[in-house]
């Protein structure tokens, strides 16, 4: 048996509705129909009235999400893409992220974003929105790279007694495939090293885990050995596990797959550039996509966010400073 | 009514005098609209007001304390100081606080009602207050759109009061009323005088009620002027005088006070000692809360998240 990285969204949605009576799922396209990328294939049906379709209202649908959450129920949303979502950003930031500290209310809810670029998905389609998220106070935003985490970290996202945002990688809906779902895994905040090695750091997060695990075994036949760290979470960040390895290998370069000013890359190189500069062997170099819109075509796509190709570049090049 | 306005002017007076940290804002001339959607709530029930509801807040049953320590900044109020004046509510005895994104609230209300029926609790009713001016927002189409959509209890009543700030309703909406949108939503709805107590008492009582009883959402579009600035900041020189020499410029207290004694339910010595009840009670909590004093920076967490643990406070000072 097999599970998909998009099978273990679905897994995890169905074991909270069936483990938790205050879980409900509401979003565009939910219901009967299963989802736009079918995340929510038979739920409907497995869990009568708690797997609603909601109108094309991103600001009313996370609005009543979080009124649900202040009667103390756990809502999943799922924004239909991740670009939507902006539509019902001032819920997001301003009304869900505020409320526990305004008010002493927790706000339960979890607000899944299929994010990311997939062949032709266009300006519209694509976006990576993590960093605008973590850039406000009172959200979580996790970003897994793998089956087992996409599983265990949306439970965790449901259980989280603060608002989630649950970005999960849409290229690796079907790419990705694991044995079996976890029974454990580590702590919320606790990032992963995906591969050890003496060389250097390569920080990364979801999709862009893959491409930079590509790289390292590109690398080792070039007789260097990349350690690769799993962000998890970009908020909070596992700060001290990224200075750990900086502090075995002396070099860092950090990949996005989001847009270069601000956001997670940054602010991962000015931690570590203003608490660890004397664990750096070089500069710390820093890759993401172009600083325009998420181009349509396959051919401009693949040349606008970091491949395996250009994280190896980077590589190789940080490795000679 | 009577309380609220003077609740209101106390706050006035403290801005004048400095003793109020940002802006001050009053309900002068919607207190009958406001009251009587407070009144026509229960115990249980949800409301989501707007900046000028002190009245509706105060008969829903917010404490002139709760008032009186959220404007002044007291860590014992509701808000402990992290929010202020009118951005004060205890979300789970129904009474929101609102973000200042007006529109947005309704929302928020439509979801309480959805969780309650998803727990069987279905004699419950929410209401919503906001301006005509939030009613150009896309949150409010969207909620009010959803409301219906769940067929929700919600009563969302729109306080026009002419002016968005400074904005004129011909610069607002083009419409000749906002009641006529009701029928668009597939929502109930019911215009009112909002400078009279009495038709206000009765139209709330009716809308709430119908939403109780299963009818779906209903709105209600009130016609007042303000009869004050925005905020105490604002000299609202731009109320065009012909409004305020209107029917719709009287003061809702004095018909309110003119409809008690024509009904002979209350006389000249009931008002006089209402309103010394009334001053007694808010100078009373001003000057407890005064003795209170401000929050104290060194002893704040700072933290956003419920769950100690996920705060992330890097380089946090």
């Amino acid at each position: 048996m097999s599970i998909t990285y998009l099978e273990a969204i679905r897994e995890a949605q169905a074991r909270a509705l069936a483990d938790d009576p205050r879980v409900f799922i509401y979003g565009q396209d939910v219901g009967d129909f299963g989802g736009a990328f079918k995340a929510t294939k038979n739920l409907a049906q497995g869990f009568p009235g708690r797997v609603l379709d909601a109108p094309i209202s991103e600001d009313a649908i996370i609005g009543a999400a979080v009124g649900a959450a202040i009667e103390g129920m756990r809502p999943i949303i799922e924004m239909q893409f991740a670009d939507f979502s902006t539509v019902g950003f001032n819920q997001i930031v301003n009304q869900a992220a505020t409320l526990f500290w305004r008010t002493r209310v927790p706000c339960p809810i979890t607000i899944r974003l299929p994010s990311g670029g997939t062949t032709g998905g266009g300006p519209f389609h694509s976006q990576c929105l993590e960093a605008i998220y973590a850039h406000y106070p009172g959200l979580v935003v996790m970003t897994p790279a793998t089956v087992e985490d996409a599983y265990s970290m949306l439970l965790e996202a449901v259980a989280i007694d603060d608002p989630v945002i649950f970005c999960e990688h849409k290229y690796l809906y079907y790419h990705l495939k694991a044995e079996k779902l976890p029974t454990e895994a580590l702590p919320t905040g606790k990032a992963r090293i995906a591969r050890h090695g003496r060389d250097m750091t390569i920080v990364a997060y979801s999709a862009m885990v893959h491409e930079a695990l590509a790289v390292a075994e590109e690398l080792a036949t070039e007789a260097i050995e990349v350690e690769v760290v799993d962000l998890r979470t970009i908020k909070p960040l596992d700060t001290d596990t990224v200075m750990a390895s900086v502090a075995r290998t002396g070099r860092l370069l950090c990949v996005g797959e989001s847009w270069p000013w601000g956001g997670v890359t940054s602010e991962v190189i000015a931690r570590v550039a203003t608490e660890g500069f004397g664990l750096l062997d070089a500069p710390p170099q820093r890759l993401n996509a172009k600083d325009t819109p998420v181009p349509y075509h396959p051919s401009l796509w693949a040349a606008h966010r970091p491949t395996a190709r250009s994280i190896a570049a980077a590589a190789r090049n940080l490795i000679r400073l | 009514m009577l309380l609220a306005r003077i609740l209101d002017e106390k706050f006035a007076t403290l801005y004048r005098g400095g003793k109020i940290f940002g802006g001050v804002f009053l309900g002068r001339g919607q207190e009958a609209l406001s009251a009587s959607v407070g009144v026509s709530l229960r115990q249980g029930d949800i409301f989501a007001p707007l900046i000028r509801d002190a009245a509706g807040r105060l008969a829903f049953g917010e404490t002139v304390l709760d008032a009186v320590r959220t404007y002044l900044g007291s860590p014992l109020g509701p808000m402990r100081a992290r929010d202020g004046n009118v951005h004060r509510g205890k979300p789970k005895e129904g009474l929101l606080a609102m973000i200042s994104h007006l529109g947005a609230m309704i929302s928020v209300v439509n979801g309480m009602l959805m969780a309650r029926r998803f727990n069987g609790v279905v004699d419950t009713v929410g209401a919503a207050c906001i301006g005509e001016g939030a009613t150009s927002t896309g949150a409010v189409h969207e909620a009010l759109n959803q409301a219906s959509v769940e067929r929700l209890p919600l009563v969302l009543v729109v306080a026009n009061n002419q002016y968005a700030y400074s904005t004129s309703t011909d610069r607002q909406f083009a419409c000749e009323s906002l009641v006529e949108r009701a029928v668009g939503y597939g929502v109930e709805g019911r215009s009112v005088d909002g400078t009279d107590l009495e038709a206000c008492l009765a139209v709330l009582g009716e809308a709430t009620q119908r939403a109780r009883d299963g009818y779906g959402p209903q709105l209600v579009v009130a016609d007042l002027l303000r009869l004050c600035g925005h905020g105490e900041h604002d000299d609202a020189s731009y109320i065009d005088p012909r409004l305020r020499q209107s029917a719709m410029g009287r003061d809702c207290l004095d018909v309110a006070r003119e409809q008690l004694l024509d009904r002979r339910w209350a006389d000249e010595k009931d008002f006089e000692s209402w309103r010394s009840e009334a001053v007694a009670k808010v100078e009373e909590a001003v000057s407890k809360v005064q003795r209170e004093g401000g929050p104290d920076p060194y002893k704040e967490d700072w933290n956003a998240l419920s769950s100690k643990h996920l705060n992330d406070g890097h380089n946090a000072l």
